[in-house]
């Protein structure tokens, strides 16, 4: 590019937004573009989700009449709430010390350390669920190590233990985060008062990052509660909702999928609001002191097992039952698998053509929340609608990730499939676009909301119009934000199974094609589908490194 | 050049009414304090007039023209929240130049215009740096710097001195003052430290809970309090209630309780009103030993206080009301020791009378 075509361009551009400038003053376009993201919410992100259950309320009637369907739907919403509490619980006392560890700690392996602890989160969902049936259950796995036939066969213990592993990351990074922005003052100020490193923690940090901690908790509730393509994978005859609901679908029966799907969403919510409510009125006990315990629990040699304990958890429980899928790719690499991918022939050719829709959907659905998003996470975040409904839209904002997958896919599946001309590629971007919308706007609003007021307020006194405020002072003040929820939002779209199976019926994602290979094992081979996961993989950890890289760079 | 007037504005805050129907008059080119306790509505008379809220009630009127529904960006004004709201993604040049950039001046006037406010506040060696690189003290001037950039002739500064320490502050606030007035610009400086008000202000308003208690000059609201809670809030004073005993042509006499007498100059209650007088604590004097009886009350010394530059001495009369007197350092000596009995007197022309507020002295003079 020439230096006269630079600067026509940027001259060009600089117009542009001088003109959008000038436009943002007007206060009828500035709600027409937060009505414009509402009312996107509403149609695309909210409604579509739903729109399954509500168009087959009716079918609710028959099911209630029947005492058996009734029971084993009880029971199922129950086990749900059981595993999502327990496995969330569990989170949390696992994950609070990972995430100390790798703020707290120096060191290369903590680099190694948080970049492993991601990986459950970029393994899709699907091949998850595969490899930690394999590792826990079968013959190749530890219970092959350890000589029995199953250590733990497909059943509730087998889901607590997934479900355990990939709500372990949301926990793990949120938890990061909270602790490199938190002031360490306040911890020193509670040791240099006598108290132990343990009670300071407990008394002081603890209480302080009680909002966080609280929003974990949920983030790995609603994961825990909604998933559904791993978990019927190590169910078993054993069914939770999502498990339920699924096979209510594959049994043609309606009615007993729409109630569940109701009951579950509805019970979410109402734990979403009231935890939203009740929040700033809980209280950790942190009044009461166990001096002579937590002096112990202190001390060096303390704190080295607790770091100890806290990496074998993590080791056994989470990064070696996610990867253990990927070891067959080791073979893989060596007896002539890697050429063939390469190449691309054969099963090949399908895979990367997969990949490929699989990466383009993601960017389409990740530009559209960017564009779509920001507004809605500004509207949030600065209750541009007031109070109350600000808070009922922030509760909203979290329904597609706490309705099951495969209810959401079903769901989704009837909306757009409505409208019979459009085509599927469209439909599946739509369908993700939902899907991953709450991965950007709630960390965006809460971006946004650490950016202070004053300083908008400051430019706009002196002479800057709304949009040439945001573009100059929030904008660049969240870039690091936006990059990263973007990259989880592509992420999280790339690895995402359960609803697109619902939704697709000639394409092919790369999660949907490996489902296929990993329920065709023997005939195509457990390198082929161990190098098929390891490339997914791979690609996931490039996107995850590329963010660490740029935020390592901005801190 | 702006002239600033709110009629009768009010601003609510759901049940707290935040600024209650307010009339104020800000004169071109003079240096406004608004002094105030927490929770007066000062910071919110300065969103007001940012165009940063909106008003419930009245209009608010600069240069003849109805503003209320101007945007912010619109309105020419600079405003200097508290905490300076430094950009702190951009370098202090990038600071300086974000208002006049803003308002469509030319990149080189707006470059030019930064250079010479940042040589005026004394950083223009710094403009390469970011706001985290500088000290307390170069922050608040580069953001002055930057309001005095944008071109606006309103400043609206809240509590700018409020996070310097001590010394820096009372160093600034002379330069604050002049550099304001070297460009004859107009500005609006809220603050609580009634000192900082007194040296700064060329016009002060006291603020209590959203209406204005009175308007003057530093001279005037100090020596001539319209209220009670002017007469606490500005300056440290006496207050002792009685009851007008006697009125003759010259003034008064006025009962305290214990039977206490003392005279005043004002003639304008009636006989047997209840009345609050107040003294500046300057203005009362304390002797050891001395003639007790009209304005010459007698007591004992409770405790003494040393403030620097002075002494407070706090007397407890024989009556039971306290009183405080600020004496000077130099004469210390002299005066007697805690315990020790003593005689408190002032002269009639520095007692000013008040009647008796009918919800009570505490509650009329209380800033919480």
């Amino acid at each position: 590019m020439t230096s006269n075509m630079r600067t026509e361009t940027r001259r060009l551009v600089e117009g542009a937004l001088a003109r959008l400038d000038a436009l943002s003053a007007s206060r009828v376009i500035r709600k027409g573009v937060y009505l414009g993201a509402l009312l996107f919410f509403i149609i695309v992100i909210l409604i579509p989700p739903i729109i399954g259950i509500l168009l087959k309320w009716n079918l609710i009637g028959e099911t209630l009449q029947n005492p058996s369907q009734m029971a084993k739907a009880q029971s199922a919403i129950l086990a749900s709430f059981t595993i999502a509490f327990t496995v969330s619980f569990l989170d949390l006392l696992a994950g609070l010390p990972m995430a100390w560890l790798i703020v707290r700690r120096r060191g290369r392996w903590v680099s190694v350390i948080d970049t492993l602890a991601d990986v459950p989160f970029i393994v899709p969902t699907v091949t998850l669920g595969y490899s930690v049936m394999t590792f826990w259950s079968g013959p190749k796995g530890i219970s092959g190590l350890l000589g029995v036939e199953y250590l733990f066969s497909p059943g509730p213990m087998l889901i607590v233990l997934l479900h355990f592993a990939f709500s372990y990351p949301v926990i793990v990074r949120l938890m990061v985060g909270e602790f490199q922005g938190y002031n360490q003052v306040y911890e020193t100020a509670a040791r240099t008062l006598g108290a132990p490193t343990f009670t300071a923690f407990r008394t002081v940090t603890m209480p302080i990052l009680k909002p966080a901690i609280v929003s974990a908790f949920l983030l790995a509730f609603s994961r825990s509660l909604s998933e559904t393509g791993a978990t019927v994978i190590v169910a078993g005859t054993f069914e939770n909702g999502p498990v339920f609901i699924r096979n209510a679908r594959r049994a043609g029966q309606e009615g007993p999928m729409v109630l569940v799907s109701s009951i579950l969403i509805g019970v979410s919510v109402a734990i979403f609001a009231a935890i939203s409510l009740l929040g700033p009125r809980l209280r950790f006990p942190s009044k009461k002191v166990w001096t002579g315990l937590e002096w112990r629990l202190s001390r060096q040699n303390a704190a080295i097992a607790k770091d100890a304990l806290t990496l074998i958890v993590f080791g056994l429980l989470v990064a070696l039952p996610s990867l253990f899928v990927a070891f067959p790719s080791l073979t893989g690499l060596f007896d002539g698998t890697l050429q063939t991918a390469l190449r691309g022939s054969g099963d090949w050719a399908r895979f990367w053509s997969s990949l490929l829709t699989s990466y383009v959907v993601g960017i389409l659905a990740t530009f559209i929340n960017i564009l779509i998003g920001f507004p809605m996470a500004v509207i949030v975040a600065r209750r541009k609608i007031g109070n109350r409904l600000t808070a009922i839209m922030d509760a909203l904002v979290a329904v597609p990730v706490i309705i099951p997958s495969v209810a959401l896919g079903v769901s989704l599946s009837i909306f757009w499939n409505a409208f019979g001309d459009l085509p599927e590629f469209w439909i599946l971007v739509l369908a993700h676009t939902t899907i991953t919308y709450t991965y950007f706007a709630r960390p965006m609003a809460a971006a946004i909301q650490g950016v202070s007021e004053e300083l908008e307020e400051v430019g706009r006194t002196l002479g800057s119009r709304p949009f040439g405020t945001f573009r100059k002072i929030v904008l660049p003040l969240t870039k690091y934000s936006i990059f990263s929820s973007a990259v989880m939002v592509l992420t999280r779209s790339v690895a995402e199974t359960g609803a697109t199976v619902a939704v697709v019926k000639q394409l092919q994602t790369a999660p949907v094609l490996l489902v296929d290979w990993i329920t065709h094992l023997e005939t195509y081979g457990s390198s082929t589908v161990g190098l098929g996961i390891l490339f997914l993989v791979l690609m996931a950890s490039i996107s995850l490194l590329a963010i660490r890289l740029a935020l390592r760079r901005a801190r | 050049m702006p002239e600033v007037r709110l009629v009768e504005v009010s601003k609510r805050f759901r049940r707290i009414k935040a600024i209650d129907d307010l009339n104020l008059e800000i004169r071109n080119a003079e240096y406004l304090c608004v002094l105030g306790p927490t929770g007066s509505g000062k910071t919110t008379l300065l969103r007001l007039i940012a165009g940063l809220l909106q008003p419930d009630e009245g209009e608010i009127v600069m240069d003849g023209r109805r503003v209320n529904d101007l945007p912010a960006e619109e309105r020419d004004v600079a405003y200097m929240p508290q905490q300076y709201a430094l950009f702190p993604h951009m370098t202090v040049l990038d600071n300086v130049t974000f208002g006049p950039l803003s308002r469509g001046r030319d990149p080189a006037e707006s470059l030019r215009a930064a250079l010479d406010v940042l040589k005026l506040v004394r950083l223009d060696e710094r403009a390469d740096a970011f706001p985290n690189e500088l000290s307390g003290g170069m922050q608040q001037r580069v953001a002055l710097a930057r309001g005095l950039a944008s071109g606006a002739k309103l400043m609206l500064l809240d509590e700018p001195l409020a996070a310097l320490d001590a010394r820096l502050r009372v160093e600034l606030r002379y330069r604050l003052k002049s550099m304001v007035k070297s460009m004859g610009l107009t500005a609006l400086h809220v603050t609580h430290d009634q000192r900082e008000a007194m040296i700064v202000a060329d016009r002060i308003v006291v603020l209590r809970t959203g209406r204005c208690e009175q308007v003057g000059t530093p001279f005037h609201v100090y020596q001539r309090p319209d209220n009670l809670f002017v007469a606490n809030f500005v300056g440290d004073t006496n207050f002792l209630e009685g009851t007008v005993s006697k009125i003759d042509s010259t003034g008064a006499f006025v009962e305290l309780r214990g039977g206490l007498n003392v005279r005043v100059q004002e003639t304008s209650f009636l006989a047997d009103e209840r009345v609050v007088l107040t003294i500046r604590q300057e203005s009362t004097s304390v002797k050891a030993h001395g003639w007790e009886g009209i304005n010459a009350l007698p007591g004992a010394i409770q405790a003494i206080r040393f403030l620097g530059d002075s002494l407070r001495i706090e007397i407890r009369l024989a009556n039971g009301d306290e009183v405080g007197a600020r004496v000077p350092l130099a004469r210390a000596e002299t005066y007697p020791r805690v315990n020790e009995k003593v005689v408190v007197s002032f002269k009639p022309p520095d007692v000013s009378v008040y009647s008796t507020p009918l919800r009570g002295l505490a509650k009329e003079i209380e800033v919480i």
